[in-house]
């Protein structure tokens, strides 16, 4: 793309990877988080959560558009007309979008066949456009491409650890579909607790199916916005 | 506030790069993503038969799948009443297209896989599931009664729900063995909620994604049918 080759804004005063900029990446992890503070986000992380595979392809995905388009929001945001600026900012990341889904096909044909929609669904994100409006359209190229990396990883973050609990809890494995899944429970002697096997100590667990379903995503983000709010009461009432 | 002339001036600069873009990726990746999209397709047809090749189809690297299948495989198109239909191939055929058409001028492709003197017969079909569109291959015997195997795709099912038709190798393992004529009545093979009654002729659903495991007893109900007209003429 022609706006790739102007080269982020180095020549500013502040250093490149200052506390100011540290705090970009890791407040958005924690005492920022998009899911459980920002509450953004919410529906894809009940949508593609229930399997592990999914939600990370998914999250690197969102971190590329997420540092990109605000990237590009920030180079342009003096020459954006600010009557057309939310259209402008759909443009960069739907474009974006198409990309990721290009390269998808290009070189993992079936993780694409898997996850079709959902890649096509992270326009539509609310942590993307979200950030593009509230920082990257007021911010110089360099902060914004480091904010969007920020949200994008806590935004994954939290996609994976739901995904985690789901998977193992709904289907007692761990990346199922790729090459490197993990069995662990169920009933069969293909997972590393066998709970049909003579004197399984595991004989009366089964998965749960609740978790497979989107509701039990809703339940976890629950759980997490509770667990970390109950550790730092500063956080209550801050969204 | 901008002059109209500079918003529709960036609109255009914006819109020509946009497209520029995209349009050089899109035909400097088309070959490649024609030739992934076939191995996909070919694969999941050989997945149906997973029983009959040596090792699993996820073994198989994308050269393998595509020379296996020019060895091995004929591929044939059948009208609705069985007869073949010349100068096309059966990986040609478009399912989606034949489901819009009138159930008369469908064109069915059929791949027969020649295993050592065996013949198996693998017949495509495709119905809808909750979201979107499902389809599979099954494979059957020269008996025309006898499933091998069977295989399934969808467009946008749920994952870890409806999309387990595809994910779950259990699923489709089940179909091995299954007949479709029941004392020569067609009963296909019913995919039953609650778990398999008559384990001859049924397959267990899927829990959580009911409309899914329905259109895929639907859609074998239909789709296998489309067939019988050929059974009978390849039977003699």
């Amino acid at each position: 793309m022609a706006e790739v080759k102007t080269a982020p804004a180095i020549q500013e005063k502040e250093p490149l990877f200052g506390k100011k900029e540290k705090k970009l990446i890791t407040d958005p992890l924690t005492d920022n988080n998009p899911i459980t503070i920002q509450v953004l986000g919410i529906c894809s992380a009940l949508a593609v959560t229930s399997l592990v595979l999914p939600s990370l392809v998914i999250s690197v995905a969102v971190v590329f558009v997420c540092a990109f388009s605000s990237l590009f929001t920030s180079l342009l945001r003096t020459k954006i007309p600010k009557s057309i600026r939310m259209i402008v900012q759909l443009v960069i990341i739907a474009t974006l979008v198409t990309i990721v889904e290009m390269v998808l096909k290009y070189f993992s044909y079936p993780v694409y066949r898997q996850l079709t929609i959902y890649i096509g669904l992270i326009i539509t994100n609310c942590i993307v456009m979200g950030r593009l409006e509230a920082f990257a359209m007021a911010n110089k190229p360099w902060r914004s491409f480091l904010d969007g990396i920020g949200n994008g990883l806590g935004y994954g973050f939290i996609l994976v650890a739901i995904a985690i609990i789901r998977e193992l809890f709904g289907k007692g494995s761990l990346f199922a579909g790729s090459i490197a899944e993990i069995k662990i429970i169920g009933a069969s002697p293909d997972y590393l607790i066998n709970t049909m096997a003579d004197g399984s100590w595991f004989g009366w667990y089964s998965n749960n199916n609740l978790m497979v379903l989107p509701v039990a995503a809703m339940f976890i983000i629950g759980i997490f916005i509770w667990i970390q709010r109950s550790l730092n009461p500063d956080l209550v009432d801050i969204s | 506030m901008e002059s109209t002339n500079y918003v529709v001036g960036f609109t255009l600069a914006m819109t020509v790069i946009v497209a520029l873009t995209l349009s050089s990726l899109f035909y400097g990746t088309k070959d490649q993503v024609a030739q992934n999209a076939d191995v996909f397709n070919k694969r999941a047809i050989l997945s149906a038969i997973s029983d009959k090749l040596d090792k699993p189809v996820s073994d198989f690297s994308d050269q393998d799948v595509l020379s296996l299948f020019e060895e091995k495989v004929e591929q044939k198109v059948l009208d609705m009443s069985g007869d073949a239909v010349d100068g096309i191939m059966a990986e040609k055929v478009d399912m989606a297209k034949e489901s819009k058409k009138a159930v008369e001028d469908r064109q069915l492709p059929l791949f027969i896989y020649n295993a050592g003197g065996e013949k198996i017969y693998i017949v495509s079909v495709r119905g809808s599931g909750l979201w979107d569109a499902i389809w599979g291959n099954v494979a059957l015997q020269s008996d025309f009664t006898t499933v091998v195997g069977a295989s399934f795709d969808h467009a946008g099912e749920t994952p870890g729900l409806g999309a387990e038709i595809k994910d779950n190798p259990a699923f489709a393992k089940q179909f091995g063995g299954k007949k479709i004529y029941k004392d020569g009545e067609y009963v296909s093979v019913g995919v039953i909620k609650g778990g398999a009654k008559d384990i001859a002729y049924e397959v267990d659903g899927l829990s959580g994604a009911t409309v899914t495991a329905d259109g895929v007893d639907e859609m074998l109900f239909r789709g296998i049918k489309y067939y019988e007209p050929y059974f009978g003429k390849a039977k003699g």
